[in-house]
């Protein structure tokens, strides 16, 4: 009695969200090349932009307010777009088995669960996101464009917009109904990558287009990252943190009772 | 946290030791599902024993599939109540399904994983180790003889391979009980008296088994008892011999007529036999001796193309009891 009853308890997810990772590991053994794209999409962004318009645009004002290389200022930012990429991207694999494969229905005959699948899912898009992390992290560190010491967190911060952004991937998923629909998830992201800080610093904005951007979750987890490779960290930090967490938490839990919808009729 | 065999509420295993009176496997009272207003099950009850092999027969969109998903926990019931190993559903549904094996009407595979891959995870889903889970798959495997492609993909698999698969994996974590939903529909006959020769070896080794069928051969075969379902209500109960002598005769006769001539016969059949069922195609008789009607209706000057007597099957109880036949 006692495991369901926790279970119970618990708005989603169980131990038995390990199994969701497992499975997925039985896939990513035949097809772990995927993870290459994820790795040059943020390094062509860098080479591209970071250095290229980065020779032409010299300094922008940092964190603090002091001059910093284009690229150290660009390069958090792409490390935080990869990882919401990489987690969205995953979202469109649980819309096909949700959709098309009858998976999900085979796994729920099981002792598990709608939230330990949705946990498992969206804690499977986050190992993901941060493998594509740690090898844009690296690149980061080769080319001397993290000037702090605390830049290695720069890798949990960006699990964690990995954790937020799959969790809204797959509360998003739910609600489309053709491969057509996910076109908008690339309606979403695109404006995200471009507006969120990610290019030049949100100062540029007039209020209140500034305090809207404020609320994006990927500002919070570009200024998340960004405060953590050029080491400017401060109480803001703390809210990037909370808002981050709270959101992957809110959506998880949405998103189990969207999959229960759909799934348990 | 310990695992849901630790410490659930559920009742021994159909084998139990005791000789006390047992307490049914599954016990349904009023259950009903509705779609919206739409009722798909329509307050039914039945019983069923441990170790028994019990059916569910009825036509398309009778409320086989709502009844049985209800049963495996993964369909809150609209009403009524509902016992499964001795638990509600609806509470404890991880627990019951720990010890369920399901065979869902539309196979649900894992098409992104292998044969054997399919097996392994779902043992884990049911919190086997890696190693027992391997062992058991292979047995398995070899159990639906599909040792051979364990490691195919599943989508090239044949639908029979599939269904084979869908078996062998509901018996990963050994189950108390098996749900089979439609377990042959689609497979040739070969692959189908496979089938039902594992499921009878099941039976045998105290498996309780549910299964829902369109066909009369399966349940006869496979079933101790059976009810039959339709338009979502319950409309007849007992063993496959039992029902036949209560809604039918011991023999048939079918007789067909050429084109056109059986819209012609108003009132010449009359009093042949028990009864008389007129179907679009051919003409039944019900009588305890096939052979002494048709040696009658040869007398009243009646010259059908082909006349045969075969026994009385679950089909002909159907008809009766619903006035259509059950594949439409
Ligand atoms: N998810 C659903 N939403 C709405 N109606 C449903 C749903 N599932 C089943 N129904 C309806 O409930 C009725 C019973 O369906 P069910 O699948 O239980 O029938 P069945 O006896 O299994 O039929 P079949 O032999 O075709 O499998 C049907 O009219 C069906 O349309
Ligand atoms: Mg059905």
């Amino acid at each position: 009695m006692t495991g369901s009853a926790v279970t119970h308890v618990l708005p989603f997810g169980s131990r038995h969200s390990v199994h969701i990772l497992e499975r997925n590991r039985f896939i990513f053994r035949r097809g772990w090349m995927v993870i290459f794209s994820g790795f040059f999409e943020p390094l062509f962004y860098l080479l591209g932009i970071g250095f290229g318009l980065g020779s032409l645009i010299g300094t922008v004002a940092g964190p603090d307010g002091s001059q910093i290389p284009y690229a150290v200022f660009v390069a958090p930012a792409l490390l935080a777009t990869a990882s919401m990429n990489g987690a969205v991207y995953d979202s469109t694999n649980m819309f096909f088995r949700l959709r098309y494969e009858k998976a999900y229905d085979g796994m729920l005959a099981t002792p598990l669960n709608v939230g330990d699948i949705a946990l498992g899912e969206v804690v499977w898009a986050l190992g993901r996101g941060a493998l594509y992390g740690l090898g844009f992290l690296a690149v980061m560190f080769a080319m001397g464009l993290v000037p702090s010491g605390m830049g290695i967190f720069a890798l949990p911060a960006s699990m964690l917009i990995g954790f937020a952004t799959a969790a809204a991937g797959l509360v998003a998923v739910t609600f489309m109904r053709s491969w057509q629909d996910l076109d908008l998830l690339f309606v979403v992201t695109l404006p995200l990558f471009l507006f969120s800080g990610t290019f030049f610093p949100i100062t540029t904005y007039p209020e209140p287009l500034r305090t809207i951007v404020e609320f994006s979750p990927l500002y919070r987890g570009v200024d998340l990252v960004r405060a953590m490779t050029t080491g400017v960290i401060g109480f803001t930090q703390l809210i990037d943190v909370l808002y981050l967490f709270a959101m992957g938490l809110l959506f998880v839990f949405i998103a189990s009772r969207r999959m229960g919808k759909m799934l348990l009729k | 946290m310990p695992g849901p065999e630790s410490a659930t509420p559920l009742q021994a295993a159909s084998g139990g030791v005791s000789g006390a009176a047992r307490e049914p496997l599954i016990r349904a009272r009023g259950l009903t599902k509705k779609f919206g207003t739409f009722v798909a099950v329509d307050a039914i009850d039945f019983d069923v024993a441990p170790g028994e092999a019990f059916g569910f027969l009825g036509p398309n969109g009778a409320g086989k599939t709502s009844t049985m998903r209800m049963i495996g926990a993964v369909s809150p019931r609209s009403g009524g109540d509902l016992s499964v190993l001795g638990t509600d559903p609806d509470k404890n549904g991880a627990s019951i399904r720990a010890r369920l094996g399901v065979v869902p009407q539309l196979d649900t595979l894992d098409t992104e994983l292998t044969v054997l891959e399919n097996l392994l995870i779902y043992g884990r889903y049911f919190d086997l180790s890696y190693a027992e889970a391997r062992s058991r798959a292979m047995e398995l495997l070899e159990f639906v003889q599909l040792n051979d492609r364990a490691s195919s993909l599943v989508e090239p698999l044949s639908g029979g391979m599939k269904r084979r698969l869908t078996i062998a994996r509901s018996l990963i974590n050994e189950p108390d009980l098996l749900l089979l939903d439609e377990p042959t529909t689609g497979l040739d006959p070969q692959a189908r008296h496979l089938v039902w020769d594992r499921l009878y070896r099941l039976k045998q080794r105290g498996t309780t088994l549910v299964l829902t069928t369109h066909y009369m051969d399966e349940a006869e075969q496979l079933c101790d008892r059976l009810v039959v379902m339709d338009k979502a209500k319950i409309v007849a109960e007992g063993s496959p011999r039992s029902l036949i002598e209560q809604y039918s005769t011991k023999e048939v006769l079918e007789l067909r007529f050429p084109v056109g001539v059986q819209e012609t016969l108003d009132g010449q059949l009359d009093g042949l036999g028990e009864r008389v069922e007129k179907l679009p195609d051919r003409v039944l008789i019900y009588a305890a001796d096939g052979e002494d009607v048709a040696a009658a209706a040869h007398e009243r000057g009646l010259r059908p193309e082909t006349s045969l007597v075969r026994r009385s099957s679950l089909e002909d109880v159907f008809l009766r009891l619903t006035g259509r036949s059950l594949i439409e």
